[in-house]
């Protein structure tokens, strides 16, 4: 009996079948988008007064059909809004916010707790532009935490809340709260759509 | 000299593929990996706006995606004024408030207070549509919700 060895396999297509498999899953691959800017909208409240603001502590942006802004009842451009913004957010005019680098202009806004940003748009208006807008806003805010967060931690709040969220961060996670809570409190968000 | 002429005239070796299919393998396992087969057919056009202050949404079985958007070249007969997707079809403002409905009922109890709903809209719509959906989810006490954004600057939105 003789022994006959099994004859070799030709494995020459085996990669035509993976370039195949490939070229399939880099087709159907689609990369998801999982981010975004988070909102929280107010909940509906029946007969609730509403709180009495002062003028100057309103900063307005108006935005109409046609994609255009108003801002404190000018004309202006998107990109000088998030400066804009930022100014008056920052302005501390009564001079009780010590922490603030603005003008202190007494016609503008007292405090950046009492600040408050109003946005009304038109049914219109387009999706990207809102959008657009938005982002400005969330950039002002951003810009004076991270100003803020550097001057008190030496790390802008931005890389202090990705730290909160990694895992495998090495630091105290307690007093990392406590420090953005700290900053959130020195900035809060306040920014309101008018219906 | 005679004894190197030999290797001169002769021609290139074949480089070897026999490490090819690795290669491939290689590459086919990672997109094997990294593809996340789609939840929903969209319906709908769905050309997310950039924006680049964006946050990521974490824990992806607490979200709720609600699409808008044109109807895309398949459905023209549904018009061309912006739609609302829920799961694979068309809906109507007024279905929100069930769908919302539906998706905490199939969550566990606990988790519902954790629950986002993210808006992922064309960025031709109008605002008119987004206004009456964030009424409804006002309405129904949806109070997290995220703009799904790609990520890059807001001037290239125009």
């Amino acid at each position: 009996m003789a022994k006959r060895a099994a004859p070799e396999v030709n494995a020459g297509s085996m990669a035509d079948i993976a370039f195949l498999l490939l070229i399939f899953f880099l087709v159907t691959t689609t990369i998801e988008t999982d981010s975004g800017l988070n909102r929280k909208l107010p909940p509906i409240e029946d007969n609730v007064e509403p709180p009495i603001i002062k003028q100057k502590n309103i900063f307005t942006v108006l935005l109409n059909g046609k994609d255009q802004l108003l801002v404190e009842d000018e004309v202006m451009e998107l990109k000088d809004l998030r400066k804009a913004a930022t100014e008056f957010l920052d302005n501390g005019g009564d001079r009780t916010c010590d922490y603030c680098n603005g003008e202190k202009d007494p016609d503008s806004s007292d405090n950046p707790d009492k600040a408050v940003i109003s946005l009304k748009n038109e049914r219109e208006t387009s999706y990207k532009m809102y959008i657009a807008v938005q982002n400005e806003l969330v950039a002002a805010y951003n810009d004076l935490r991270n100003t803020r967060a550097s001057a008190l931690y030496g790390k802008s709040f931005v890389e202090m809340e990705a730290n909160l969220n990694d895992v495998n961060w090495p630091g105290n996670k307690e007093k990392l709260k406590e420090q953005l809570e700290k900053i959130k409190l020195e900035y809060p968000q306040k920014l309101s759509e008018v219906q | 000299m005679g004894k190197f002429k030999k290797n001169q005239g002769g021609d290139m070796p074949a480089i070897s593929t026999a490490s090819l299919p690795d290669i491939v393998f290689m590459l086919l396992f990672f997109f094997m990996v990294a593809t996340v087969m789609r939840q929903n057919t969209l319906k709908i056009e769905n050309n997310l706006p950039f924006a680049d202050q964006v946050e990521k949404l974490d824990k992806k079985d607490l979200v709720m995606y609600i699409y808008a958007g044109k109807p895309s070249a398949n459905y023209r007969n549904f018009g061309t004024e912006s739609r609302i997707q829920l799961n694979d079809d068309f809906a109507d403002v007024k279905d929100i408030a069930a769908f919302i409905a539906a998706e905490r009922a199939s969550k566990r109890e606990e988790l519902i207070p954790f629950l986002t709903t993210a808006l992922k809209v064309d960025k031709d719509a109008n605002m008119g549509l987004i206004g009456d959906i964030k009424q409804e989810l006002r309405k129904v006490n949806a109070l997290k919700i995220n703009y799904t954004t790609k990520k890059g600057s807001v001037m290239s939105n125009n």
